[in-house]
C-alpha cells in the first residue's frame, strides 16, 4: 500500500515549504523568548500594577487555544482595520506572515514567561544574599549569578516550549501561509493520499525537532556536566 | 458427519457471499449525505446552527423522490473526497464541480447545476471597474478563453488573489493566471470574503453565484463582481453529486432523481430562490 515512489516526488514539495515553517519557528521563538524574559523580570518586583497585567496576559494566552488566537489576530483585528491605520499599524496586520509571527510569539512568551519566572524563583536566596555581601549592585547579581543559574535550570521545560512551538507552526496554513502542513493539505486534496502525504509531513517536524532536541541536550551536558544523563 | 458439517458451512459462505452481492445491488434505504456547510447560499449553517441552503433544500427533494431516509452532515471541505472514500457517509452535496481530476478518484451524478467561476474585487480597482458581465467563456475553447484571460490579465498585475484551497477554483487561477497574480489559499469562501473586505487581498475568484450572495451583503457595497465567468475545461461538466465509483445503483437512482428535478422545474425554483437565476443545466 505504501508507495515509495509516491514519497520520493511529494518530500521535494513538502520541503519547499521548510524555509516558512523554520522562518515561523525561528522568528517567535526568538521574540517570544525576549518578552518572557522581559514579563518574568518584572513579576520579580511585586509591584502590582505590573504583576497583574502581565498575570491577566499570561492567564489568557495560556488559557486559551492557539488556533483561536491565530484565528482573533487576523480574522479578529482585520475587522478593525481603520483603527489599526489610524495608530498606523495596519501595515503589521495586513500581512498574514506578521500576523502569524505576532500570535506565536506572544503564545509562546506566555507560556516562556511562567518557565522563567519558576526558574528565577528556584535560583537559592542565600546566593543573591551572598552576591550583596560583595557589593554587587542588583543589575550585576542579575547577570552574573541569578540569570545563569535560572537559565541553565530552565533548558529542559524551555526546550518543550520550543519544539512546540516548531508544531504550532502547523497552525499558519489557516491564515494562508503555505508551510509544510499548508503544503501537505494542498497534496492531499490533489492526490488524496492522506496516509503517505501526512506520514512524510510528520518525518519532516520530526526531523527539525530531533536536530533541535539533540542540540538543547548537548548545551546541557555542556553547562551541567555534573548532572549529564546515565 | 464432518461432510455433512463441512458443506453446512460451504454452505452458508456461499449464502453470506450472495447476500452480499445482494446487498450491492439492492437500493439503499438510508444514506448520509456530506456538505461543507460554509459556502452560502448553496451550503451554510444558519442563525439556528442547522445546515441550510440550495443544496440542502434539493438534497431532502431528491431524498424524497428516491423514498430514501438521507442524513445530512457537515464536513470541512479539503476532507469531503477522502472521507467519502473511507466510507464515512455515501454522498457528497457540495457544490462541488465534477472535474476530470476528481473523477479519476470518485464518480459523480450528471450535473444538477451549472455555475461559472469568476473575480469580484473592488468597485475603484482596475478590475472592478470592468463591472459585471453576463459573459461566458468554455475553457474548453482554447482560442476564446485565452483573450479573455490576457484581456484581465494586465488589470490583475501583481495583485493578490484570494481562492478556496482544494477548489477547481485555484487549479484555474494556478493555470491560467499563476504568473500575473499572488494567490492566497483558504480554507473557506467565508474566509477570504473577510479578507477582502478588510482590504488585505484586492481579489477573489469563486463561483458567480456564491459571489453575488457576497457582494449582497452591506459591508461589501464598495465591491463588485468583475469580469466575464468562465465554465468548462478544468471546471469540468457542472456541479454533480459525488460519490463512490462502486455505488452503481446509488447513481442510478440520483441520477433519475436528478432528472426529474430539471424536468419538473424543481431546480429551477429552488435555485432561483436561493442564488437569485437559474443554474439548471442545459443539455
Amino acid at each position: 500500500m505504501i508507495d515509495f515512489a509516491f514519497f520520493v516526488e511529494i518530500i521535494p514539495t513538502l520541503l519547499s515549504g521548510l524555509p516558512l515553517t523554520l522562518q515561523l519557528a525561528g522568528l517567535s521563538i526568538g521574540i517570544g523568548f525576549a518578552l518572557a524574559l522581559l514579563l518574568a523580570l518584572a513579576q520579580q518586583g511585586n509591584h502590582r500594577m505590573l504583576v497583574w497585567p502581565i498575570r491577566s496576559f499570561v492567564a489568557v494566552f495560556r488559557g486559551t487555544p492557539l488556533l483561536v488566537q491565530i484565528f482573533l489576530i487576523y480574522y479578529g483585528l482585520g475587522q478593525f482595520r481603520p483603527t489599526l491605520q489610524a495608530v498606523g499599524l495596519w501595515w503589521l496586520f495586513r500581512e498574514p506572515y506578521w500576523c502569524a509571527i505576532i500570535a506565536l510569539s506572544l503564545n509562546t512568551a506566555a507560556y516562556g514567561s511562567e518557565i522563567l519566572r519558576g526558574a528565577i524563583q528556584g535560583v537559592p536566596r542565600g546566593l543573591v544574599e551572598a552576591a550583596s555581601a560583595f557589593g554587587m549592585t542588583r543589575l550585576q547579581t542579575l547577570r552574573l549569578v541569578v540569570l545563569p543559574l535560572a537559565l541553565r535550570q530552565a533548558i529542559p521545560s524551555y526546550s518543550n516550549e520550543i519544539i512546540l512551538m516548531v508544531k504550532g507552526t502547523s497552525l499558519a496554513s489557516i491564515v494562508t501561509l503555505m508551510e509544510v502542513t499548508g503544503i501537505a493539505q494542498g497534496l492531499i486534496s490533489q492526490t488524496y493520499r492522506a496516509v503517505e502525504v501526512f506520514v512524510a509531513a510528520g518525518a519532516i517536524y520530526l526531523t527539525i525537532n530531533f536536530t533541535i532536541i539533540s542540540a538543547l541536550n548537548a548545551l546541557e551536558t555542556w553547562l551541567t556536566p555534573y548532572r549529564v544523563r546515565a | 458427519m464432518k461432510v455433512c458439517r463441512l458443506a453446512a458451512v460451504a454452505a452458508a459462505l456461499s449464502m453470506l457471499g450472495f447476500m452480499h452481492t445482494a446487498l450491492a445491488e439492492d437500493a439503499p434505504k438510508a444514506i448520509t449525505i456530506a456538505t461543507e456547510g460554509a459556502y452560502a447560499p448553496w451550503n451554510f449553517t444558519n442563525a439556528d446552527g442547522k445546515l441550510d441552503g440550495l443544496e440542502i433544500e434539493l438534497a431532502n427533494n431528491l431524498c424524497e423522490r428516491m423514498k430514501v431516509k438521507c442524513t445530512i452532515i457537515a464536513q470541512d471541505w479539503d476532507g469531503l473526497i477522502p472521507s467519502l472514500k473511507v466510507g464515512k457517509f455515501d454522498v457528497i452535496m457540495a457544490s462541488m464541480f465534477i472535474t476530470p481530476k476528481r473523477l479519476e478518484t470518485i464518480d459523480f451524478t450528471q450535473p444538477y447545476a451549472i455555475d461559472p467561476g469568476g473575480f469580484a474585487a473592488a468597485k475603484d480597482s482596475d478590475l472592478g471597474k470592468l463591472g459585471p458581465s453576463t459573459e461566458k467563456f468554455k475553457l474548453d475553447d482554447e482560442a476564446a478563453s485565452k483573450a479573455a484571460v490576457d484581456k484581465l490579465k494586465p488589470l490583475l498585475k501583481g495583485k493578490v488573489v484570494g481562492v478556496q484551497a482544494a477548489t477547481a477554483m485555484l487549479e484555474f487561477l494556478k493555470k491560467y493566471f499563476g504568473d500575473t497574480v499572488e494567490i492566497r489559499e483558504y480554507k473557506t469562501t467565508e474566509q477570504h470574503d473577510l479578507d477582502l473586505a478588510a482590504g488585505r487581498i484586492d481579489a477573489i475568484f469563486a463561483q458567480k453565484t456564491a459571489l453575488a450572495a457576497t457582494l449582497a451583503k452591506p459591508e461589501f457595497s464598495g465591491f463588485t463582481v468583475a469580469g466575464p465567468g468562465f465554465v468548462g475545461g478544468l471546471f469540468g461538466a457542472g456541479t454533480g453529486a459525488g460519490l463512490r465509483k462502486e455505488d452503481a445503483k446509488l447513481k442510478e437512482m440520483l441520477n433519475d432523481a436528478i432528472s426529474a428535478a430539471i424536468a419538473d422545474g424543481t431546480i429551477k425554483r429552488i435555485s432561483e430562490k436561493w442564488v437569485k437565476t437559474d443554474v439548471t443545466p442545459v443539455k
